[in-house]
Formats: C-alpha cells, sequence, structure tokens
C-alpha cells in the first residue's frame, strides 16, 4: 500500500454493540487505500456493508476500530475536501437548482458574487444550463441526478465518493449520465483526483472503474480487488469485458473456501455468521423461487447446468435481486452452485413441474427439513396446547445473532415461507403465531388485509 | 384582489389586466406602510397599558366602541404566547431529538405536561408572576400569556420534535458532508422540513389558544378576582349580565377575527409552505392564497429584505465559514463529547433537582388532604370519565356517516373545506352560555348539559379526520367494492371503516384530550351571578381554582394527568400502532 494514498484505512471496521456477550459485526477488519487517478467501484450483495464503508471512508462515521488517514494524517483533524452524490439525489426540495448547488460553497463563506459564477459554471458543466430557478421536483430524475453532480462537483473535490449514483434512474438515462460523467473525467474537465463508486451493477462497475474491489458478507470482507487495463470506451460486448463481468458474477456466486474470524482487541470474539446456529434466511419469496427454477429448466442443457450470468441476462435482472433467490434455492437444496453456474437437483425439478398444491407439499417438507427456524416454530406450535406462540420468542432467539433490523427481517420471511407451505400462519395484531386450521374466522380477516 | 387573481395567468393577452397589475405595487405598498404604522400605535398602546399600575379588577365595558381594544389587546395575548410557544417548541424539539440521553425523559414529559389542563397551570403561574413583578400590569399580563402558552405548546413542540427525526439519512449526510453550520442546517434542512407540521399546529394552537383564552382572562383566585381587559372577560361579562345584544357582538368580533386570521395569516402560509413539501412530483392541487401573491409582489418587501436580510444573513455565514476553519483540526472529538458528557450530567443534576424539590413541596401541600376529599375526587374523576365516552360515542355516531358521505363526495368536500377551516379554529367556548341557557331551558341538567357541551367542542377533530380518511380511500377499492356488489354492510366492514381507521384514531385522540381539557368549563358555569356545577372532576379543579384550595387543584391535576397519560399508553398509542401499520393505504 503506497504512502501517497489520498485516502487510506487501515484495519477498519464496523460493529454494533449487543446487550449480550455477541456484537454484530458488519464490516471485518479491512485495509483499503485510494490513490489519485483513479476510479474505484465498490461491489458487493446487499448486506455487504458497502455504503458503510463508503462512509467511513467520507469521514462520516466513525470506524468502531482502526484509522482513516487523510494525506498520512488522521481524518477526524483534517479539514478534507470530498463530496458524496447519492442514491436518492438528496436535493432539498425547497431550494431552487441554483440555491441547491450555491449552499455547500455558502458553508464555506464564499461571497454571493463569487459563488453564483461557481455553480452557474458547473451547472453548465452538467448540462443544466438555463434550469437554475427550477426547483427539483420540476425535474426529471435524470435532471435531479445532475444537480447532485453539480452540487457535489461545484466544491471541487479531490475525492468524489458515489453512492449507486445511477439505480434509482431508468436504464437509458443511467447510461447517458454515466458516459458524460467519464467524459469529465477523462478530459480533466473537473480537478477531481480520484472517484470511489458504489454499485451493485456489474457491468457498471466494470464499465467505469479503473480498480474493482468485491466485498463478501456476513461480516462485510474484501473478497477480491483487482485493476481493470481495459481502455476507454469500453466494449460491453467484447471477450474481455464479458470475461470479467463473469469473473465478478463467479467470486459473487461462489461458495466461500476459508472464512477468517477476525479478532478484536479486547478478546470477545466476533461470531462469523457461518458459525452461526441459525443460518441466515435469503429474503426471497416462494413464488419467487419456483419462477427461477422453470427459468433455469427452460435454459439448461441436458445435464441441468446453467449459467447463472445468462438467467440473469434473461430475467433482467440486477445481482442484488437475484442473489437472494439463488440463495434460497440452494438452502432447500433445489439447486446446487459451482463456479458461477447452477444445477438443478431431481427435487428442484420436481418442485418447479409440480402444480400449486402439491408444490406446497414439496416446499414444506424441503423447508421443515433444511430451515432451522421454520421447523421450530412449527414445532413449538405443535408442542403448546393452545397452539399460539408470541412472535417476541423467536424474535429474543434471533436477537442473539443478527441485528435488530435483520431479525425482523428474518421473521418476515419465515412468516412468508411458513404461510406458503402452510406450517403456520401469523396473526398480526396480536403479533403471534398459529397453526392455519384454528383459523377459520380469522379468514375473514386476511382477505380484508388483502384488499390494502 | 379578485381581479388580480384571474388576471394573472393570461397577463400578457388583457392591456388592462397589465395596467392593472402594474399599479398595484404601490397601492400594495401604501397598505403595508399602514400596517406597520398601525402596528407601532397598537404596541404603544400596549406598552402603556403594561407599564401602568396593577389593575387585576378591570371595568369591563359592553359598549360596541371597546370592543376593538378588547380584540387588540387578546390578539396581543395570543400572539405573545404564540411565540413563546413557537420558540420553546423548536427548542424543546432540538433537545429531544439530537440528545439521545434526554430524548426518552423529554418526551415522557411532553406527554405529561399536555395532559394537564389550562386551568390548572393558572394559579401557579399567574401568582408567580405578580410576586416576580408586583409593581407593574406586566406581572398578571405575562402570567397570562403563560397560561395561554401552556394551552398552546405541546402539539408544536412533539409536531417539531417528529420532523426533525423524520429527516431522511441522506439528506442529513449531504450537510455534514458540505459541512454546514448548525444554522446553515437549521435553515436549509430542518426549518424548512419541518416547516408544513409547524404551520398546521400553530392553526390548532391558535385555536386552542383562544380556548385558553376565554378560561384566563376573567377567573377568581381563593379571595381575589382577576378580570383582565378582552374579548374573553367581554364575553363572560356580558353572559352573565343577560346582555344578549352584547354578546352577539362579540361573537361577531370573534367570527371576524377568526375569519381575518385564517385570510391574513393561515392561509398565505399555508400557500408558502407549500414549497417545503417533500415531495419528488409537482402535486396538481396546489393550495393558492391572493394575499402570499400580494405580499410576493411588493416593492417595500423585497427591498427590505434586500438592504436587510439578505447582506446580514451573507456576512453570518461567512463570519460561521471562518469560526468552521479556525475549529478544525483545533478540537478533537473525544474532548468534544466529553464537555458534553459533562454538560448533560450538569443539566441533568440540575433537572433532578428541581424535580425532586417541586414534589416534596408538593407532597407536603397535599398531605394535609382528608380522605373525603380523595374520594370526592375518584368519584369526579368517574363521572368526567363517562362524560367523556358518551360524549366520544355520541360525536363518532354521527361524524362517521356524515364525514364518510363527504369525504365520498368531492363537491361536497370542495364546499365543506373552508368551512371546516374555520370552524375547526372557532373556539366553541364562546357559545357556550348561549348553548347553555338554551339546554337548561329544555330542563337538562348541567350533567347532561356538559356532555352536549364536550361534544360540541370536540366533535370536529373526529369529523374533519373522516372526510379526510374519506377522501384518501383510492378509488380503485371503491370500484372493487362496487364490482363485486359489495352489500352495505360488507363495504363498510372491509372498505370504509379499515380505509378511514387512521385518520379516525388521529381525531379521536384529539377529541379525547380536547374532551378533558373541555370537562373544565363544561361543569362549572357562573351565569347570572349564579355557579352552576356538577359531579366531576373539571368542576373540582374549577371549584379548587375558586376557592384557593391549592391541595386539592394540585390533587385533581395529578388524577387527570394519571388518567389522560394512562389512556394515551394503554388505548390510543396501540391503537396508533395498528393504524400505522396493519391500516396503512400505500
Amino acid at each position: 500500500m503506497s504512502q501517497d494514498a489520498i485516502i487510506r484505512a487501515e484495519k477498519i471496521e464496523k460493529y454494533y454493540a449487543q446487550p449480550s456477550e455477541n456484537r454484530i459485526q458488519v464490516i471485518a477488519q479491512t485495509d483499503l487505500s485510494i490513490e489519485a487517478g483513479e476510479i474505484v467501484a465498490l461491489l458487493g450483495p446487499s448486506g455487504s456493508g458497502k455504503s458503510t464503508l463508503l462512509r467511513m471512508l467520507a469521514g462520516l462515521s466513525k470506524p468502531s476500530g482502526g484509522n482513516v488517514f487523510w494525506h498520512g494524517k488522521p481524518i477526524q483533524t483534517q479539514t478534507i475536501n470530498v463530496s458524496i452524490v447519492f442514491q436518492s439525489f438528496a436535493l432539498f426540495p425547497w431550494l431552487t437548482v441554483l440555491e441547491n448547488v450555491e449552499a455547500p460553497l455558502k458553508a464555506r463563506g464564499m461571497g454571493p458574487s463569487d459563488r453564483r459564477e461557481r455553480a452557474l459554471a458547473i451547472l453548465d458543466t452538467v448540462g443544466l444550463d438555463g434550469f437554475q430557478s427550477a426547483y427539483p421536483k420540476e425535474l426529471s430524475g435524470g435532471m435531479r441526478q445532475r444537480v447532485g453532480f453539480a452540487r457535489a462537483l461545484v466544491v471541487e473535490p479531490e475525492v468524489l465518493f458515489m453512492d449507486e449514483p445511477f439505480s434509482a434512474l431508468d436504464v437509458l438515462t443511467a447510461e447517458n449520465l454515466r458516459s458524460e460523467l467519464l467524459e469529465l473525467w477523462a478530459k480533466k474537465t473537473i480537478p477531481t483526483q480520484a472517484v470511489f463508486i458504489v454499485t451493485h451493477n456489474i457491468e457498471e462497475a466494470v464499465l467505469l472503474a479503473d480498480r474493482i474491489i468485491v466485498l463478501g458478507r456476513n461480516p462485510g470482507h474484501v473478497r477480491t480487488d483487482f485493476k481493470v487495463t481495459l481502455a476507454h470506451p469500453r466494449d460491453r460486448k467484447s471477450g474481455p469485458f464479458t470475461q470479467l463481468v463473469d469473473y465478478i458474477y463467479k467470486v459473487l456466486t461462489r461458495p466461500d473456501v476459508m472464512p477468517e474470524v477476525p479478532r478484536i482487541e479486547d478478546g470477545k470474539t466476533v461470531r462469523d455468521q457461518r458459525q452461526m446456529h441459525y443460518e441466515m434466511l435469503p429474503h426471497a419469496r416462494p413464488g419467487g423461487i419456483a419462477g427461477l427454477l422453470e427459468m433455469i429448466i427452460d435454459m439448461s442443457d441436458s445435464s441441468g447446468r446453467a449459467d447463472i450470468y445468462k438467467v440473469a441476462d434473461e430475467l433482467a435482472f440486477e445481482i442484488d435481486d437475484l442473489l437472494p433467490i439463488v440463495d434460497a434455492a440452494q438452502l432447500l437444496r433445489f439447486l446446487k452452485v459451482e463456479e458461477g453456474d447452477v444445477t438443478i437437483t431431481p427435487e428442484g425439478r420436481t418442485f418447479a413441474e409440480s402444480e400449486i398444491l402439491l408444490q406446497k407439499d414439496l416446499f414444506r417438507k424441503a423447508a421443515t427439513e433444511h430451515v432451522l427456524l421454520l421447523r421450530q416454530i412449527a414445532r413449538a406450535l405443535d408442542n403448546k396446547r393452545d397452539h399460539t406462540v408470541p412472535e417476541e420468542f423467536f424474535l429474543d432467539m434471533l436477537d442473539e445473532q443478527f441485528s435488530d433490523e435483520e431479525t425482523r427481517r428474518q421473521l418476515e420471511t419465515a412468516i412468508n415461507w411458513g404461510r406458503y407451505a402452510e406450517l403456520f400462519d401469523f396473526d398480526g395484531s396480536r403479533r403471534r403465531f398459529i397453526l392455519p386450521e384454528e383459523e377459520e374466522e380469522e379468514e375473514e380477516e386476511t382477505a380484508e388485509a388483502g384488499t390494502e | 384582489m379578485s381581479e388580480t387573481q384571474q388576471a394573472r395567468p393570461p397577463r400578457l393577452l388583457f392591456s388592462r389586466a397589465f395596467l392593472v397589475d402594474r399599479s398595484w405595487p404601490i397601492v400594495l405598498d401604501l397598505g403595508i406602510g399602514a400596517a406597520l404604522i398601525a402596528l407601532f400605535y397598537g404596541v404603544l398602546l400596549l406598552a402603556r397599558y403594561w407599564s401602568g399600575t396593577v389593575v387585576p379588577e378591570s371595568q369591563i365595558s359592553l359598549a360596541a366602541s371597546a370592543l376593538p381594544r378588547y380584540a387588540f389587546y387578546s390578539c396581543a395575548r395570543i400572539l405573545l404566547a404564540y411565540l413563546l410557544s413557537l420558540a420553546f417548541a423548536i427548542g424543546y424539539g432540538y433537545l429531544a431529538a439530537y440528545n439521545k440521553r434526554a430524548e426518552a425523559f423529554l418526551i415522557a414529559t411532553l406527554d405529561i405536561l399536555q395532559s394537564i389542563p389550562v386551568m390548572s397551570f393558572l394559579p401557579p403561574v399567574i401568582l408567580a408572576m405578580m410576586t416576580l413583578i408586583p409593581t407593574h400590569q406586566l406581572g398578571i399580563e405575562l402570567g397570562d400569556i403563560v397560561v395561554i402558552f401552556t394551552g398552546m405548546v405541546w402539539n408544536m413542540a412533539f409536531s417539531f420534535y417528529a420532523s426533525l427525526k423524520a429527516i431522511p439519512r441522506e439528506l442529513q449526510e449531504a450537510c455534514k458532508i458540505n459541512r454546514f453550520s448548525p444554522i446553515q442546517r437549521a435553515f436549509q434542512l430542518e426549518l424548512p422540513f419541518a416547516a408544513i407540521g409547524l404551520v398546521w399546529n400553530s392553526m390548532i394552537s391558535v385555536a386552542n389558544g383562544w380556548f385558553a383564552l376565554m378560561i384566563c382572562e376573567m377567573f377568581n383566585l381563593g379571595s381575589r378576582n382577576f378580570r383582565l381587559p378582552g374579548l374573553g372577560s367581554y364575553l363572560a361579562t356580558a353572559a352573565s349580565m343577560g346582555d344578549n345584544h352584547a354578546m352577539a357582538r362579540g361573537l361577531i368580533t370573534v367570527v371576524v377575527l377568526i375569519v381575518a386570521i385564517d385570510q391574513l395569516i393561515w392561509r398565505p402560509l399555508i400557500a408558502w409552505s407549500d414549497k417545503f413539501k417533500f415531495e419528488n412530483v409537482e402535486n396538481a392541487d396546489r393550495s393558492r392564497s391572493p394575499i402570499l401573491d400580494l405580499l410576493r409582489r411588493s416593492n417595500i418587501l423585497t427591498r427590505v429584505s434586500e438592504h436587510t436580510l439578505e447582506p446580514l444573513s451573507e456576512r453570518m455565514y461567512a463570519a460561521l465559514a471562518r469560526g468552521e476553519r479556525k475549529r478544525a483540526g483545533v478540537l478533537p472529538d473525544v474532548d468534544r463529547t466529553r464537555r458534553s458528557y459533562l454538560a448533560t450530567a450538569v443539566f441533568g443534576t440540575f433537572l433532578l433537582l428541581i424535580a425532586a424539590l417541586t414534589i416534596w413541596k408538593a407532597s407536603l401541600l397535599v398531605r394535609g388532604l382528608p380522605l373525603v376529599e380523595y374520594r370526592q375526587l375518584l368519584i369526579g374523576a368517574g363521572a368526567t370519565f363517562l362524560r367523556v365516552i358518551v360524549a366520544l360515542v355520541l360525536a363518532a355516531a354521527w361524524t362517521i356517516p356524515a364525514g364518510v358521505m363527504i369525504g365520498f363526495n368531492p363537491r361536497l368536500a370542495r364546499i365543506a373545506q373552508p368551512f371546516a377551516q374555520i370552524a375547526a379554529s372557532f373556539p366553541a367556548t364562546a357559545l357556550f352560555p348561549l348553548i347553555l341557557v338554551a339546554l337548561l331551558r329544555t330542563g337538562a341538567g348541567l350533567g347532561l348539559s356538559a356532555v352536549v357541551l364536550m361534544m360540541l367542542s370536540t366533535q370536529w377533530y373526529i369529523f374533519f379526520n373522516v372526510i379526510a380518511g374519506a377522501m384518501a380511500i383510492p378509488s380503485d377499492l371503491k370500484e372493487v367494492s362496487t364490482l363485486f356488489g359489495f352489500s352495505r354492510i360488507q363495504r363498510w366492514r372491509t372498505l370504509i371503516l379499515p380505509g378511514i381507521f387512521p385518520y379516525l384514531i388521529t381525531g379521536l385522540i384529539t377529541a379525547s384530550g380536547g374532551a378533558w381539557n373541555a370537562s373544565i368549563l363544561t361543569e362549572y358555569f357562573k351565569l347570572h351571578e349564579r355557579t352552576l356545577s356538577t359531579v366531576g372532576l373539571g368542576a373540582q379543579i374549577d371549584h379548587a381554582t375558586d376557592t384557593g384550595n391549592f391541595a386539592v387543584l394540585l390533587m385533581a391535576t395529578v388524577i387527570m394527568a394519571l388518567i389522560v397519560v394512562t389512556i394515551n399508553r394503554l388505548l390510543w398509542r396501540p391503537l396508533n400502532r395498528l393504524a400505522e401499520t396493519k391500516y396503512r393505504l400505500e
């Protein structure tokens, strides 16, 4: 790691303290640096802490351990010059385009006339000439993100951070903005030294970046970090490009080989989620699993193998949306995943080709066999005399391992799966699990809820 | 006014409109100048009256010519109480939202304070202020203003706090990464974000202010009688003398004032705050206000702002930026957090000491209270509790069907809306004497009349919320229920009631709080030199204030606060959660 990096992170990590002995580790100890002259793309599945890492590097959030240095000095003691382009644009709706762009200059104490001049110049650069007195809500999404770019660039940041800047835009607009950004960068129209972009779009990363970092999750850690030397403009159809995309897909989908367990100074071990008692339920819907399996049957060769990248492409899915479904199918042993290829199992094939009632039976069997949480809920309901169990009971157990938010999501997914499999039902107003056949009069309520 | 409003869009088509448009600013500026002079005179009048000697019981003249002066005094009281509320709400909101350690404590405190009726604040505040400033009228007046303040501040504080908590994280980060100073963040993010909530809550608060005004311009504290010049005293005096003409004059003045405030202040404010809507698409129906359009075109105002506000804010931002640069890198993070720890600790201990002292003093006061009094108070609480329930049920029984009917009919809704706004800010209390006399004439006792009065003063909250809820039900859901030929019962059970549920709960919560507060005005009445009263906690609070029995007053207040807080926790909060999760239409 070179010493002249603009931003250098040493052994930074992020965890949240829990009342119990364990901590929720979001990001394991990580070293990372941003150097002048490069566009760095950070990829990773959802929940791998991409945004958290970005915020620590930008000095917005303090790491729980380790240090971030700005030109070799601790970042908290420095006046740093960075900007962020946000996924939601984060514009002030009550300020005009010009006032939005002027706001950071105002914070720096620049006089009104200089401010206006600089803001108008940058608006011109990003193609917003003539829109200065419009309000953000009068603009389209693409135009609004241009304002976001202008506001970030107007302070001439040394490092420009971008947190999924194109993911709220439609495909064409995103493509357009991306190439304009590349042009500004290549022609050195903007004095920015380095760009750090978080994305979940693999192609976007390969299109833009000089360097790509892929994160794994539970806890977030760097899986791979490599340079991309393809010349700009990059051709999506070229061999090297698709090979790179394929490689990243493989990294993202391949089961990990040897997870390392990080240690924290005071000796408390951080539980790695792979060694957890409960496997993490991927947040996928049963219907989605069946749909994916059918798609794979259609697209697979005689041995039942299919290239997951092609499937994703066919479905026009982002990796973030697809991965949980693949994970879920794998957990239920409907699919096997190897090296970016998926193979459908005999059970998976029967499941996909059955009609709905049989599908539910098969799903129930697979779920009770392979998913501990569902098995426990079903068993608890069977054993209790009144056949109801409060939600808190399971919340408390999950709490030991997951963050509050994740616990809730885990339970939500479990409810979803359990309802589909007709293993149990959930009474949302009393927050209790119940057995489905005891539910004659509650039937109406669910119908009511359905109309909402 | 209406001419310009119509002339505005096709401005270039009609030359006459063009001319009117251009000559308006002069007239406007003259108008604004005149208003400023009037304001100056008013301030002088107020200053002379307040700095004068103490006159606790002023003679109320029932002549029509006295009305403008009374109206002015009352408005000034409400305005000052409102400004005080605004400052308090913003300060309290900031403290609660950004201080993690104090948050839970501050919000619980707000919950309790909110449940204490205005009447219970009256004796301690007035007496304290009179002791503090014994030689001038200012003492009583300030006390009065603080009492009105206690009737209007809490919902504003809640609203501001909730807005601060709801600011999206990315906007906060945008401020942080660009190193906004706290002041810039306040003006460009927090205050704009909270503006709409604050404006609507200000309207409610001012309506509550009128309500409080009726109580606290004329009251007894033990042997001392207080009567301050104002509309509340005027109405009360007219009612007790049985002067129906004066009564009518007073009521008309109140209506005129409320309509004027609605048109001159609230409408422009609502239209102005429209730009703070946190939305990404432009909404088709925007609020309009001709007054705001006029003000925006005034030369004087533009000039004044150009020459004072703007340079001032520029200088402020420059100074802040210099300070920021100086601070950067000098103060390490740790030091700052340690200092804030210390400050919180010191402040916290101080608060705890005050609280302990108050509780100690209070327990001394209550200790001498005989057991009989407790029994009386509990019986009173039970009676008032029943009355509140009956009033709410009756109000809901007529407002739900009527509100749904109006809400489902856009034409009716459009007609009803402006009336709704004014009716919502009209103090039902001002009408009480008239209604009470009518009711007593039919032979109903005060016990029953109190229920009717309670209902009258709180039903509007339910009514307007039901209308809003019915209007918010998506039309495709209505179409589905028509398509499948739902029976009337099925339609109500599966569509209408779940659809309006969140709104209904909001309305009921406000109405229930209002009903408890109204018990003070409805259970105890002075009419024609007679004192009417019925069994109830409200009456007991009134009676205790009248006779200066502070032990009973304190105990009754504690009981009422306990009941209201308990009902909030056990009933309204779970229902509200249900409304926010299960019955949310998205």
